[in-house]
């Protein structure tokens, strides 16, 4: 069976006069437009492209781009067209390995409105309390549920346009209508990937951000205001899904939360930088962690709110010796909510640090 | 040989002698793959006067003594091959001394590496030993009788090169002091600047004599322990990379792991360099020094370093390794051995190609798991196999596996590390003449009536 093809129209690069995906790039210099749209058309083309080799693959250029002509897919194709490698070849071939379903996935007492953990096992902390009590049960976990966007990580379009078929099959199997995306990057592979290749989609994909949201205005009563400054830190795959963006401000205001106005927040969001790190070496990512939290710091957070577990891998232990206290979107409605996060913090074990978080 | 009994029980008292069929079970044989041979007398003494007592009747009796600490080479080294009395060493387990400032420890000969690293923490945090990657019942004498390694020996060694000092007794029942601890209360050398006679007793396997206490070099704990992760798939590669990690000078340990399943292994080498400092600072600057040695591979895509998770570092981190034993029980059943060649670096791919043959002839599941020695003057390589005890065929189908990598090993200059009684004839049919020679005199003359662990370093 043929594997689907990315709808890329190029006459909307023709027209476009902004060429957003590589002006706005905060990772690549293309201030200069002509520059920009030359390049550009290289891409389009299948031609050598200095894009292809410098992209640190954050996705943001999705999001820039304002025809949604899938610039950033477009890379991906042209970058394994070429056999370019946007990181070492065994990191590539351990996540592909690693992510290949073997039958030992996990499904709950599933009904027709269900959450998908993806292959996320960190999800399982989080998932609990009020705002699950009536949903914990329905829940699906494994290989065989992956959204598989990581592999845009790794210029293998290929692995996806594979897997994710079969992924929405299994799931549309469990006989679901609604799946409610614990993870950012499954409802961007639900609402941006799959179209983005002609991928029906048979259910209804929900991000848990909309669910959260309603969940707290049914729980109103009960929320107990934070009253604190957070900041925001967007993940990648949040650059599929732009819309949802609002529910960050939705929930923070609900539950007492100053989405801090930093520089590196919104479509200025910088990457967690761990995926940059494994492909362009430690100095960009450090450099590019360090403005991040000192962002954060200047700006005097209490909480850097996180969507992606894989963020919070990256960045969590390094933002607590900051001073500000990583936390999880669900866990902080789970505060506001009177409960105990469910997700343990860093520095356990590191006493002097978690008072300097105390502190502030 | 009810008087043997009966004098047994005289010199340990009646609760810890046995000549009951249970006991003699379990005593008769280890975890490994080697036949079972019961013994005719199990024996736990307590003192070093018990067990000088119990040598000198075994040696007056002509009676074969095989002493036990945690049984757990899996080489049959303590399974009693004519019999006679299993010396179990385990109520022997006092740490005797801790010297902060020249830093060892004294131990007796039946204390754990689980139980002093306990010890350490609690006691001495600021100090630590190298603990090997078995089971923590694992005793730290028989481990460097064995000559062992550890999570120091990257930078250290093997366990046996940290000896700082030994109390032995003699097959003939005398008891004797070797290094420093001869002529000083201090037990801070195993020979320097004296005749270094620790050689007498280590890597003999209990052959030449029972070590009753043993002095053991400290190192510092430092505050930050921390691991990286580096892959490659190309198995040329895999000796300089070790090369390169072990010429900073920055790291602890360096693992090579190579498996089929889970599927993250494969395909892939993985790389583990350990690190550890008392500053952040110290850290970030020895990662960023691996990181610079491996660059190169970097910047070819051959190789990188894979960001290591939270929720990865408790297992990596874990001394010793609880990996070993999930690997053990992965054909359920249990059950795993290996054969562990030490051998120079650049036989790695060697080694590999064969660990991956000989699994696919004999249908086994395999993993390796290499550790570089002293600074990657050599490392250890273990063909491990697993099996499931109640398969008779697949445990056979390990044990001519393993004889064949065993083989091999010795072929490709590699000398086998613990062997058993087949691979010990086989390294001394390789082996030098004279050396052959001086090594039977020196058996000959500590143990004249060749009743210590008798068919062990048996030379013909």
């Amino acid at each position: 069976m043929p594997l689907p093809e990315l709808k890329f129209d190029k006459t909307k690069c023709a027209e476009c006069k902004a060429i957003s995906c590589l002006v706005k790039c905060q990772y690549m210099d293309f201030k200069d437009k002509d520059k920009a749209k030359k390049e550009w058309q290289k891409v389009i083309n299948g031609e050598d492209s200095s894009v292809l080799e410098a992209c640190t693959t954050c996705y943001a250029c999705e999001e820039y781009c304002p025809f949604g002509n899938h610039p950033f897919y477009l890379i991906v194709e042209r970058q394994e067209e070429k056999g370019i490698l946007p990181a070492p070849r065994p990191i590539i071939t351990m996540w592909i390995n690693q992510c290949q379903p073997v039958g030992r996935f996990m499904v709950g007492k599933v009904e027709e409105k269900a959450l998908s953990y993806c292959f996320m096992p960190q999800l399982n902390a989080l998932v609990g309390g009020k705002l699950f009590e009536n949903i914990a049960h329905s829940s699906f976990f494994g290989q065989e549920f992956f959204c598989n966007v990581v592999y845009l990580h790794y210029a293998k379009m290929s692995v996806i346009k594979d897997r994710l078929p079969k992924v929405i099959d299994n799931i549309t199997r469990l006989g679901v209508k609604e799946v409610i995306c614990l993870h950012d990057e499954c409802y961007g592979s639900f609402t941006s990937l799959a179209p983005a290749y002609g991928i029906e989609v048979p259910f209804k994909p929900i991000h848990y951000y909309e669910f959260l949201y309603n969940r707290l205005k049914e729980l109103e009563d009960e929320i107990k205001p934070l009253n604190v400054k957070a900041a925001y830190q967007r993940n990648c795959s949040a650059r599929l899904s732009p819309q949802m963006d609002h529910f960050v401000d939705d929930i923070f205001g609900l539950i007492g939360v100053e989405r801090v106005k930093r520089e590196y927040d919104r479509e200025n969001a910088l990457c967690c930088a761990e995926i940059i790190r494994m492909a362009k070496g430690p100095a960009m990512a450090d450099d590019l962690q360090k403005k991040n939290i000192d962002d954060m710091v200047k700006f005097g957070a209490k909480y850097c709110v996180f969507n992606c577990p894989a963020c919070y891998d990256s960045l969590a232990e390094k933002v607590a010796k900051a001073g500000i206290d990583p936390i999880h979107m669900i866990d902080l409605c789970r505060l506001a909510l009177g409960e105990e996060r469910g997700q343990k913090l860093p520095l356990e074990g590191m006493p002097a640090l978690q008072a300097t978080m105390e502190d502030r | 040989m009810s008087d043997v009994y009966e004098a047994l029980q005289k010199i340990v008292g009646e609760d810890y002698v046995s000549n009951r069929a249970e006991e003699r079970y379990f005593y008769g044989r280890d975890p490994g793959l080697m036949p079972p041979h019961e013994p005719d007398y199990v024996v736990m003494p307590k003192t070093t006067e018990e067990v000088q007592e119990i040598i000198k009747l075994a040696n007056r009796e002509k009676v074969p003594v095989t002493p036990k600490g945690g049984g757990l080479a899996l080489t049959g080294l303590v399974i009693p091959l004519k019999g006679g009395i299993v010396m179990d060493m385990k109520r022997m387990d006092r740490i005797l001394e801790v010297n902060e400032k020249a830093r060892y420890v004294v131990v007796e000969a039946g204390v754990t590496h689980g139980a002093l690293k306990s010890y350490l923490q609690k006691h001495h945090p600021h100090l630590r030993h190298s603990i090997p990657d078995s089971p923590p019942i694992a005793t730290i004498v028989a481990n460097a009788v064995i000559h062992g390694q550890g999570r120091l020996s990257q930078q250290h060694g093997f366990n046996s090169d940290m000896v700082s000092g030994l109390e032995v007794v003699l097959p003939t029942g005398e008891l004797c002091r070797i290094g420093s601890c001869s002529v000083s209360s201090y037990w801070f050398s195993k020979g320097a600047p004296l005749p270094d006679l620790s050689g007498l007793f280590l890597g003999w396997f209990g052959t030449t004599g029972i070590i009753t206490k043993l002095g053991m070099k400290l190192y510092p704990c430092k505050k930050i322990r921390d691991v990286m992760l580096f892959l490659t798939d190309k198995v040329d590669l895999v000796p300089e990379v070790i090369r390169k990690l072990a010429h900073t000078e920055m790291v602890e340990d360096i693992v090579v792991t190579a498996q089929p399943i889970p599927l993250r292994f494969k395909g892939n080498f993985y790389i583990l360099p350990f690190i550890t400092g008392d500053l952040e600072e110290e850290i970030e600057f020895k990662k960023k020094m691996a990181w610079q040695a491996l660059m190169v591979y970097f910047e070819s895509r051959d190789g990188g370093f894979v960001s290591v998770t939270p929720d990865m570092k408790p297992s990596l981190l874990a001394m010793p390794s609880k990996d070993t034993t999930r690997f053990a029980d992965v054909s359920k059943g249990g059950g795993f051995e290996y054969s562990g060649p030490i051998a120079p670096i650049d036989k790695y791919p060697a080694y590999l190609e064969k660990l991956e043959e000989l699994a696919s002839k004999y249908k086994l599941f395999y993993s390796s798991a290499a550790r570089v020695i002293d600074g990657g003057h050599s490392m250890m390589f273990s063909f491990s196999y697993t099996f499931n005890r109640a398969n008779p065929d697949e445990m056979k189908r390990a044990k001519v596996a393993l004889d064949e990598a065993a083989e091999f090993a010795l072929e490709e200059d590699g000398v086998i590390w613990k062997p058993n009684i087949n691979e010990q004839q086989m390294v001394m049919e390789r082996m030098d003449p004279n050396t052959l020679m001086l090594m039977k005199k020196v058996k000959q003359l500590l143990d004249p009536n060749g009743i210590m662990n008798p068919g062990n370093w048996e030379v013909k």
